[in-house]
C-alpha cells in the first residue's frame, strides 16, 4: 500500500505545525523569567481550557447533554474515580438521547 | 486505577524537586487507561473516515502517529480532496493546534527544570487528556514531569494502532455518537474539572470561559472556542486575582 507523495506532504505539514503549538507554549514560557502575576494566569489555565472543551456541548448539547453532564459530575465527586464517570457519562447520554429521541 | 487528581493548596515554585522517573512514567500511563480504550474507539472511527475520505490505511496510521491530534485531524479530513489543498490543511492543522500553545505554557514552571530533550521530546505526546491529568498531578505536589509521557505513549499506541485497525477493516463503528463515545471525553473533562474545583473564586474565571467558548463555538469556525475560551477565562481570574 503505498504512500502518495502529495499526501505524506500534507501530513508532514501537518505535524510540523502541531508539533510547533506543541513546542511553542512551553519554549515562550521556559524562555521568560515568569513575574508573580504571569504565574497566577498560568495557574488558571487548566481550568478555564477545560471547561471552554465541554461548555459548548453542556450547555448547548440539549437536555441529554446536560443532564449527562450533571450525573458525571455527581459520579465525580463522589467516587472521584475517572473510569466510573466516564462509564456514566456515556450510558447516561446513550439512555437520554433514547428517551429524547422517543418523546420528540 | 485513575483517581482524579484534586487540586489542593498548589505549590508554586521550586519548593518539591522535579522528577522524571520510570515510575512517574508508569503512574501516567495507568492513570490514562480508559481515555486510551475510548481512544481507540474514536481511532477506529477516524480510520474509517479517513478511508472513505481516501487515505489508505498505512496513510491514515502515519498521520496519526506523526500528528497525534484528533481535533486536528478529525476537521482536516472534511478538506481532504483532490487535488489536495496542501496549505489550506496546514492552516487548519494551526489553527486547530493553537491551544496547544497555552498548555504548553502551562507545563513551563515545571518542564523549564528539564533537560531540553526530555521537555522537548516529552511535549510531542501532549494531548488534552494527559495534559489535564498532568496538571492535576503538579496541583498536588507531585512533581514527576515523566507522568505526561507515559500516559501520552499509550495514548499514542493506542490512537496509531486503532486508526491502522480502522482504516484496514473499516465500518468497524460507524457512528460514534449511537454508542455515545462521542460523549465519552466530555465525561472526563466533567470529571477532571469537578477535581480542580477549590472554591468560590473559580466561578468567575470558569463562567467567563464558558460564555466565552460558547460564543466562539456559535460564531466562529472551527476550534477556535478552545483558544478564546481558554484565553478569556484565565485572564479573567489573574485579574480577579490581582485586586
Amino acid at each position: 500500500m503505498g504512500i502518495s507523495l502529495i499526501t505524506l506532504l500534507a501530513i508532514v505539514l501537518m505535524a510540523i505545525t502541531t508539533y510547533a503549538t506543541r513546542a511553542g507554549g512551553l519554549w515562550l514560557a521556559s524562555r521568560f523569567d515568569l513575574s508573580e502575576r504571569a504565574g497566577a494566569w498560568l495557574d488558571q489555565i487548566p481550568g478555564a481550557i477545560l471547561v471552554s472543551l465541554v461548555a459548548p456541548a453542556v450547555l448547548t448539547g440539549g437536555p441529554a447533554e446536560a443532564l449527562a453532564a450533571l450525573a458525571v459530575v455527581v459520579v465525580a465527586v463522589r467516587t472521584a474515580s475517572l473510569p466510573a464517570a466516564m462509564v456514566t457519562g456515556v450510558v447516561a447520554v446513550v439512555v437520554l438521547r433514547a428517551i429524547e429521541a422517543n418523546l420528540l | 486505577m485513575a483517581e482524579i487528581p484534586a487540586r489542593e493548596a498548589a505549590p508554586r515554585g521550586t519548593n518539591g524537586a522535579v522528577k522524571f522517573t520510570l515510575s512517574g512514567a508508569l503512574a501516567g500511563a495507568r492513570s490514562c487507561v480508559p481515555i486510551a480504550i475510548s481512544g481507540s474507539a474514536i481511532g477506529l472511527v477516524f480510520g474509517t473516515l479517513a478511508g472513505q475520505a481516501g487515505l489508505g490505511a498505512g496513510e491514515a496510521a502515519l498521520m496519526s502517529a506523526l500528528v497525534f491530534s484528533g481535533a486536528a485531524q478529525f476537521v482536516v479530513l472534511g478538506l481532504w480532496a483532490s487535488p489536495l489543498p496542501v496549505v489550506a490543511i496546514a492552516v487548519t492543522t494551526l489553527v486547530v493546534g493553537m491551544r496547544h500553545v497555552l498548555m504548553g505554557a502551562a507545563l513551563g514552571p515545571v518542564f523549564s527544570k528539564l533537560s531540553p530533550l526530555k521537555a522537548y521530546g516529552s511535549v510531542f505526546f501532549m494531548a488534552d487528556e494527559n495534559w489535564a491529568l498532568t496538571m492535576g498531578e503538579f496541583a498536588k505536589g507531585r512533581r514527576d514531569a515523566a507522568f505526561l509521557l507515559g500516559g501520552g505513549l499509550l495514548m499514542f499506541c493506542a490512537w496509531t494502532g486503532s486508526t491502522f485497525v480502522g482504516g484496514a477493516f473499516g465500518g468497524a463503528v460507524e457512528d460514534p455518537a449511537r454508542w455515545g463515545l462521542d460523549f465519552a471525553f466530555t465525561a472526563v473533562f466533567l470529571a477532571l474539572i469537578s477535581g480542580m474545583w477549590k472554591g468560590r473564586s473559580d466561578i468567575l474565571p470558569w463562567a467567563v470561559a464558558a460564555a466565552v467558548a460558547v460564543a466562539a463555538h456559535h460564531w466562529l469556525p472551527g476550534q477556535w472556542y478552545i483558544l478564546l475560551g481558554g484565553l478569556a477565562g484565565s485572564f479573567a481570574g489573574a485579574v480577579r486575582r490581582g485586586h
